[in-house]
């Protein structure tokens, strides 16, 4: 409890009084998630005056419904994870154990209301950030309203994030579903638990739920999960999900959930084979779509569409210059790390008068499955499709000792070079702790380091990014055969 | 028999007349359908019965059947594919020339509501073709033969295949339509590709080809670089028909190589992960390899000597990414050779000595798993025959004895302008 109102008190204080607007700000940012934040103390930094205007809970999705309960989660249940595979360590099975979600929950709440004291209302406002509570909507070019106060603007940023998107599917409003957004506080474990979509969400926490002890079923309407990923990948990711025991239905429709007694039923439809399958609870995590509506975008000349967000050129400006936008709101890469990343293009476009691109961007990603699949740059299909010719190098974490000795054998490092040069245009990890391994990749990329410049750099022995340098390794022995040849 | 004794060839031979006779056991005299396994009740597969087509001029050139009897078996499956109900309805046999994965093997009508099945048809059609060309005399059958060939192939609709799309879809059913996924990645749908470019009537579109290939993957695996796919048998059904030495489309003439060196490659990668082995199974070395797409114990876990085994049922095994149950696909292993012939009679010699029980009758089973217990040290064994194993078997030994399929298929018109819309040049072509 107390815990709770430290959280609140944090992210949105039940006593706050929106401060006096100071005649027009630099910079007035809607939206107080991750990159609204970043950008807010971004702009204290620069001493210009700055609002910040949040209608929830400062911290927005990555800390109050995303990111941070969501991995404080995934970490419980790699740990049931672990007890459960013991004897495959040398380990004998632990005895006694038992999940108790409440405290799994507390935890969460925990770690949450540990990082909000970060971002806290009290910590904005002293370095010198107006921060507003309320719905804010455009009223003009350069004026924005928010809980009957004007503010005028000379530039603003929309950050405004981005919701969960409501599967259409007939009888699922009527018999109740969770989303990110209520998943975190549950008193109880349900028994069955339905998970609606294959993508990201979808299959971390269909993996985190099964370990924590429900039955789960996933119904994905693709042929593999992650769509747009690596097949092999997500192929590694569908025989991990199997391995857990999750009910897998793949090219799978959820088409009608009924509501019988304290069950729920859902009927299937893959290709033209029908099935019910019934549950306790229906989980969609289907993706999520942009917060545009009630903005005034309109009033403010601001061109957006209600699937993809907000229009912004390369250097994040809306179609109203002084206008910018950042994070989910506006980009198909849905991230907090991307939304930071662009938050901070934001700073430096709109107050530094600077030019920096969005298609300059080198974006990695990470699903935290188990193993986790990371990317970054561009899929071979990509690279093809631009014309590139492109090789791939792959090492199996299988050959990578430390994976051996860890017992994490399942998955691979695939780097793709340009042919006849060692310029790296993307990679793909899978392995247990590939969100870390694929910095070193990103950095390679941002830094125009080549693969066979990663093959002079040591790498700690033993460690799984070691992966990294046997790829560079393989790279080398192809130049010496072609020498030698 | 003591096979450390038998000649390379007397060991082909056998293994490859008694794959032969599952086509003369699983036979349906009226139709001409060919059981899909050897098991009771199971249906026809339509690419069985295209291996079947492709293995009867084996059978007359190796003496062992008629060329008559040959023609007759030939003809009463061409007569029953021409004549067959085609629609919309569901328990036709196909639609627009194409025909369902599964039949009835009495009725000939969809079995098991399968799916209309577009690689399985072109493996059908490429079985039809092959008949075509080969039975060339003027006689009433013969000819009767040729006309039908060329009719069954002619009234396929590949344009409709693609659906909305720019590559072939995999299937289509009469409920929900067709599936909505297409091919990615390497596949064994080259003959697909080359049937339908060569199509006179309703023929893919050229960019089809490349819209396909598009998604095509090199990569470097234990120093070996090659177009990756994990199952062997991808690396090889195509190759029935088509002999892709010295043939390059864009993506080969990019890469240097070829689909037949391709192959040839992905048997190195096969051995290699077989020495690995870095799940531990029973079984695997060098010279005991092979995972392709299979029958399995089922899908099970079972603790095995202290360690947790996951098993499967049917599935694509592949590596180096699996799956990967221990299971390994022998026939897969033994149609290797025209790629490996050292390499793939070494692993069958291997397979002899080290597990006499599973290949004294000749003829091997779709999988074995020496890692989940059995009655001898082959472990498991999958029950009766696959007839797809026992016609990759009898068509790919015949390549590499005589290359009988390749130059008969190298004079089958569409096969060559097929190649050609696909952008292939070089070798034969």
């Amino acid at each position: 409890m107390r815990l709770k109102r430290e959280l609140l008190e944090n992210v949105h204080p039940a006593s706050w009084r929106n401060p006096e607007p100071c005649g027009a700000y630099d910079l007035v940012i809607l939206g107080a998630g991750p990159a609204g934040l970043l950008a807010a103390h971004g702009a204290a930094i620069l001493g210009v005056k700055v609002a910040l205007i949040e209608r929830d809970l400062l911290g927005g999705n990555r800390l109050n419904f995303g990111c941070v309960p969501s991995k404080a989660l995934i970490r419980t249940s790699r740990l049931y994870a672990r007890m459960r595979d013991a004897p495959e360590l040398g380990v004998p099975h632990p005895s006694g154990v038992q999940t108790d979600v409440r405290a799994d929950m507390q935890r969460i709440q925990r770690i949450q209301t540990r990082l909000s004291r970060n971002d806290s209302a009290e910590r904005l406002r002293a370095t010198g950030v107006d921060v507003f509570f309320g719905a804010a909507s455009f009223i003009g070019p350069a004026l924005v309203s928010v809980a009957g106060t004007v503010l005028r603007f000379k530039k603003a940023l929309i950050a405004t994030g981005a919701h969960p998107l409501a599967p259409t599917i007939a009888g699922l409003a009527e018999a109740g579903y969770w989303t990110n957004e209520n998943v975190f506080s549950l008193d109880a474990l349900p028994a069955r638990l339905l998970v609606i979509g294959g993508g990201p969400l979808g299959c971390e926490l269909a993996q985190a739920f099964c370990r924590l002890g429900s039955r789960v079923i996933i119904a994905q309407d693709e042929p593999t999960f992650l769509p747009g990923e690596e097949r092999d990948a997500a192929q590694i990711l569908s025989d991990s999900l199997a391995r857990d025991g999750i009910d897998i239905h793949l090219n799978t429709q959820v088409v009608a959930v009924h509501r019988e007694g304290a069950q729920k039923r859902a009927d299937l439809l893959s290709d033209d084979h029908r099935m019910s399958v019934h549950v306790d609870e229906i989980l969609a995590g289907i993706g999520r779509a942009p917060n545009v509506e009630g903005l005034g975008l309109e009033s403010a000349k601001v061109e957006y569409d209600r699937v993809s967000g907000i229009r912004v050129n390369d250097y994040l400006q809306t179609t109203n210059a002084r206008i910018y936008a950042a994070g989910d709101v506006c980009l198909a890469h849905k991230f907090a790390h991307v939304a930071d990343a662009t938050a901070r293009m934001v700073l430096h476009n709109a107050l530094l008068r600077g030019r920096r691109k969005l298609s300059a961007l080198t974006v990695p990603w990470c699903t935290y499955t188990d193993p986790e699949i990371a990317h970054v740059g561009l899929y071979v299909r990509e690279a093809r499709e631009q014309g590139i010719p492109v090789k791939t190098f792959t090492i199996l974490m299988h050959d990578v000792d430390r994976a051996v000795t860890d017992g994490d054998e399942d998955g691979f490092l695939k780097i793709h070079i340009k042919e006849g040069t060692d310029r790296i245009l993307g990679a793909t990890i899978v392995a247990r702790r590939a969100g870390e391994m694929i910095n070193e990749l990103s950095l390679a990329m941002s830094a125009g380091i080549g693969l066979g410049e990663l093959g002079h750099v040591i790498h700690t022995y033993p460690t799984q990014s070691d992966a990294v340098k046997m790829a560079a390794d393989a790279y080398y022995r192809t130049r010496l055969k072609h020498t030698s040849a | 028999m003591n096979d450390a004794y038998e000649s390379d060839e007397a060991l082909i031979e056998r293994f490859q007349r008694a794959a032969f006779d599952y086509f003369l056991q699983e036979y349906n005299p009226a139709s001409g359908l060919v059981a899909d396994t050897s098991r009771a009740g199971a249906p026809a597969s339509i690419a069985v019965v295209g291996f079947a087509l492709a293995s009867y001029p084996v059978a007359v050139e190796r003496a062992w059947l008629t060329r008559a009897d040959a023609a007759a078996r030939t003809l009463v499956t061409l007569r029953f594919f021409w004549n067959s109900p085609q629609g919309e309805e569901p328990n036709a046999t196909g639609f627009k020339g194409f025909y369902y994965h599964f039949l009835d093997m009495q009725s000939g009508t969809r079995a098991w509501q399968c799916e209309l099945s577009l690689i399985d048809s072109s493996l059908l059609l490429a079985g039809v073709l092959t008949a075509g060309a080969y039975f060339g005399q003027h006689t009433a059958v013969e000819n009767e033969i040729r006309k039908l060939a060329q009719a069954l192939y002619e009234r396929v609709d590949w344009q409709w295949a693609r659906g909305d799309s720019m590559t072939v879809r995999q299937g289509w059913e009469p409920d929900g339509g067709f599936f909505h996924y297409g091919w990615e990645g390497y596949s064994e749908a080259s003959i697909l590709y080359v049937l339908g470019l060569a199509s006179p009537a309703h023929p893919l579109a050229p960019q089809s080809y490349g819209a396909w290939t598009a998604t095509y993957q090199w990569e470097n695996i234990y120093d070996c670089e090659l177009l990756y796919a994990g199952p062997l048998f991808i690396h090889q059904f195509s190759h029935i028909w088509i002999d892709f030495r010295g043939l390059q489309d864009d993506f080969m003439r990019e890469k240097g190589s070829d689909y037949f060196e391709n192959s040839r490659r992905a048997i190195e990668v096969q051995r290699e992960f077989a020495r690995r082995n870095p799940h531990d199974f029973k079984g695997y070395n060098e010279r005991c390899w092979g995972l392709s797409a299979n029958d399995g114990p089922g899908i099970s876990t079972r603790n095995i000597d202290g360690i947790e085994r996951h098993f499967f049922g049917y599935a694509a095994r592949g590596v180096p990414f699996g799956p990967d149950d221990g299971t390994i696909a022998p026939a897969a292993t033994l149609a290797s050779l025209p790629f490996a012939p050292e390499q793939a009679l070494e692993a069958l010699r291997e397979f002899c000595d080290r597990y006499p029980r599973m290949t004294r009758a000749s003829r091997l089973p779709s999988g074995f798993n020496p890692t989940l217990p059995g009655t001898g040290a082959e472990g498991w064994v999958s029950e009766g025959y696959f007839g797809l194993d026992q016609g990759v078997i009898v068509l790919m030994l015949e390549n590499h004895r005589s290359g009988l399929i390749w130059k008969l298929m190298r004079d089958c018109p569409p096969i060559g302008a097929g190649l050609r819309k696909a952008g292939f040049t070089g070798g034969w072509l």
